[in-house]
């Protein structure tokens, strides 16, 4: 299923912010259909990396290629590549559901025909053809979110870029969610997502755990609670967190 | 907090200095057909008051309405041949006051105070005579001759609603985009950032173009406001000055991030300042002088100047091509400090 194509390859990044740095030399390679969790506390410098890799901002140096795209030059090609959902919630809710659709669809360059074909499929698979034409407000969270995740990669993008897509999802929903990912991550779409769930971390299959802005730990959950004598997740990050200076 | 605080100071101190009646330092022009003695003492009468100050000597009236045009001068004297004569004669001698009268509210005033003096100057005269002398005054106003205060608010509501659409609405809704998130998906897609702004941008310019035709229309059939000058001029110079506008929007909701800043900060600093110190109801001249600077930086005040000059004037570009380039240079600068404030975002 996987193949050993990297998608993401960064080589000694670094952010700074004045004085601060929020990203510390990172370096790690993100292969092909894989869904690559990338965990840290508040502030341990997630989102920052985050929005590097999706062409948001410029790093201060390193090297990065996304989609084998180089992040200071080929922004455009980049950005033509990848799909991206923020914590926020992100679809207009005065829009309707298609009407949202069409938007996006529309921003990404695909054509009238497309979209409609596109979103027929994807309203069938998520059971909302009878909401079409419903305004976005009046749906639930769990809803939104999911329909927010379908038309970030409505336009096949090689990867997709999810910033903490659950949060405030109850464990049903965010059960679903999770379905969703893995079936993007049949169909090649590589997945880089940050949560600060840990139960969700069990679900990449790797994950990166990030303490003040370095990448303490990288590798498979397994060999990570193998590494550190944890039984799950949470122990593993909470040995790594706890050496933190980041006071919350 | 600092909003909080300070509004209202800066709202009483605002208020308390802007809103007078009184004048101060009008410039005058006098056409003395008899340049005797007694129009001397009453010119000199005029200026000492504090209120007039004498910036030209004209040969004849009808270079006065050249004079207005111009802006400066907002008020003319002319007095009679042989005034001198007429007075001890007869008793009676007649100096025409002659204003320009695009602005109601200064003309008014103005001319008020100017009856006032010289009815001083009579009774001082008078002192001890059987046979009062008598200076007759008769008032003539110019660009607006029934002196309907509509056609002061036009231009001022123009302007007024034209920053209040473009900039007010468009620094919200992009500020808008950014509390719900959707800016953010907005720059990781392949839009470049200015495809982004001029998305938001164009509706606001074609909702206000429509306005400003809507309110020059209703100023025309309903209430009879002249647009003597250029149309096309016009609708150019609303068109530039909505612009700015814009610009100044974007530069907002470029400094704030939620709606509710966004608001706060175009009300406090675009509704204010171009109700109370473009010039629209309280004449800048009577302002003390630091608000009189500052009202310089404000957009509306050179855009009134425009309106007003085009529609009651029938000016010509060649009358206002300076504050044209007021505006056009405000605009550089605000799409320019927008710009500049994306990229550090973006950095």
């Amino acid at each position: 299923m996987k193949d050993e194509k990297q998608v993401i390859r960064v080589r000694n990044l670094f952010k700074k912010f004045g004085d601060f740095t929020a990203n510390h030399d990172l370096s790690f390679d993100v292969y092909k259909g894989e869904i690559f969790g990338f965990l840290g506390a508040n502030g341990a410098g997630k989102t920052t990396a985050i929005k590097i890799l999706s062409g948001l901002s410029y790093p201060t140096s390193g090297e990065i290629e996304v989609a084998g795209f180089d992040v200071y030059k080929q922004r455009e090609l980049l950005k033509r590549n990848i799909g991206y959902m923020s914590q926020k919630f992100s679809l207009y809710e005065d829009l309707t559901v298609y009407e949202n659709i069409r938007f996006y669809g529309g921003i990404y360059g695909l054509s009238r025909k497309e979209i409609k074909m596109k979103a027929d499929e994807l309203l069938t698979t998520l059971n909302l053809e009878h909401v079409r034409n419903k305004r976005i407000g009046e749906l639930p969270l769990g809803w939104k979110q999911k329909l927010a995740f379908s038309v970030a990669i409505l336009h096949n993008p090689d990867i997709v870029f999810l910033d903490e897509p659950t949060g405030g999802v109850d464990p049903v929903t965010r059960r679903q969610f999770w379905d969703l990912i893995y079936e993007a991550s049949r169909k090649g779409i590589t997945v880089f997502v940050t949560t600060h769930y840990m139960d969700e971390a069990e679900y990449c299959d790797r994950v990166s755990i990030m303490v003040d802005g370095k990448i303490e730990a990288l590798d498979t959950p397994s060999e990570l609670k193998k590494q550190f004598e944890a039984k799950d997740m949470d122990a593993v990050f909470l040995r790594l967190a706890r050496n933190s200076s980041y006071q919350e | 907090m600092l909003i909080l605080f300070g509004m209202p100071i800066v709202q009483l101190l605002l208020f308390g200095f802007v809103i007078t009646n009184d004048l101060k330092d009008v410039k005058m022009a006098v056409v003395d057909h008899s340049k005797d003695s007694y129009t001397n003492e009453i010119i000199n009468k005029i200026t000492s008051s504090g209120y007039f100050k004498l910036t030209d000597n004209l040969e004849s009236i009808n270079q006065v309405e050249g004079v207005f045009r111009k802006g400066e001068v907002k008020l003319a004297l002319v007095f009679e041949p042989d005034f001198a004569t007429n007075l001890t004669k007869e008793s009676k001698a007649k100096v025409q006051i002659l204003t320009d009268a695009s602005d109601p509210n200064m003309a008014n005033l103005a001319v008020n105070y100017l009856q006032g003096i010289l009815q001083n100057y009579n009774l001082e005269i008078n002192r001890g005579k059987v046979l009062p002398f008598q200076v007759k005054p008769q008032t003539r106003m110019y660009f607006n001759t029934s002196l309907e205060s509509v056609f002061m608010f036009v231009p001022g509501i123009m302007a007024t609603i034209l920053m209040l659409v473009s900039a007010m609405m468009t620094s919200i809704s992009i500020a808008r985009e950014k509390e719900l998130g959707t800016m953010e998906i907005l720059l990781v897609s392949p839009l470049k950032p200015l495809q982004i702004i001029l998305g938001k941008v164009t509706p606001y310019l074609l909702l206000s173009f429509i306005n400003a035709l809507v309110i020059v229309g209703m100023g025309y059939f309903v209430f009879g406001v002249p647009v003597l000058g250029s149309f096309a001029l016009l609708m150019a110079e609303s068109i530039l000055f909505i612009l700015l506008a814009l610009s100044l929007g974007i530069f907002i909701s470029t400094v704030s991030n939620s709606q509710q800043v966004a608001m706060m900060l175009s009300m406090f600093a675009l509704m204010l300042p171009t109700i109370l110190l473009s010039g629209f109801i309280f004449p800048i001249r009577n302002m003390p002088l630091p608000l009189q600077l500052i009202s310089n930086i404000i957009p509306p005040r050179w855009f009134i100047v425009v309106i007003k000059n085009i529609m009651l004037k029938g000016v010509g570009f060649e009358y206002i091509w300076k504050e044209t380039l007021v505006l056009i240079a405000m605009t550089t600068v605000f799409i320019g400090l927008s710009v500049k404030k994306f990229k550090i975002r973006l950095e």
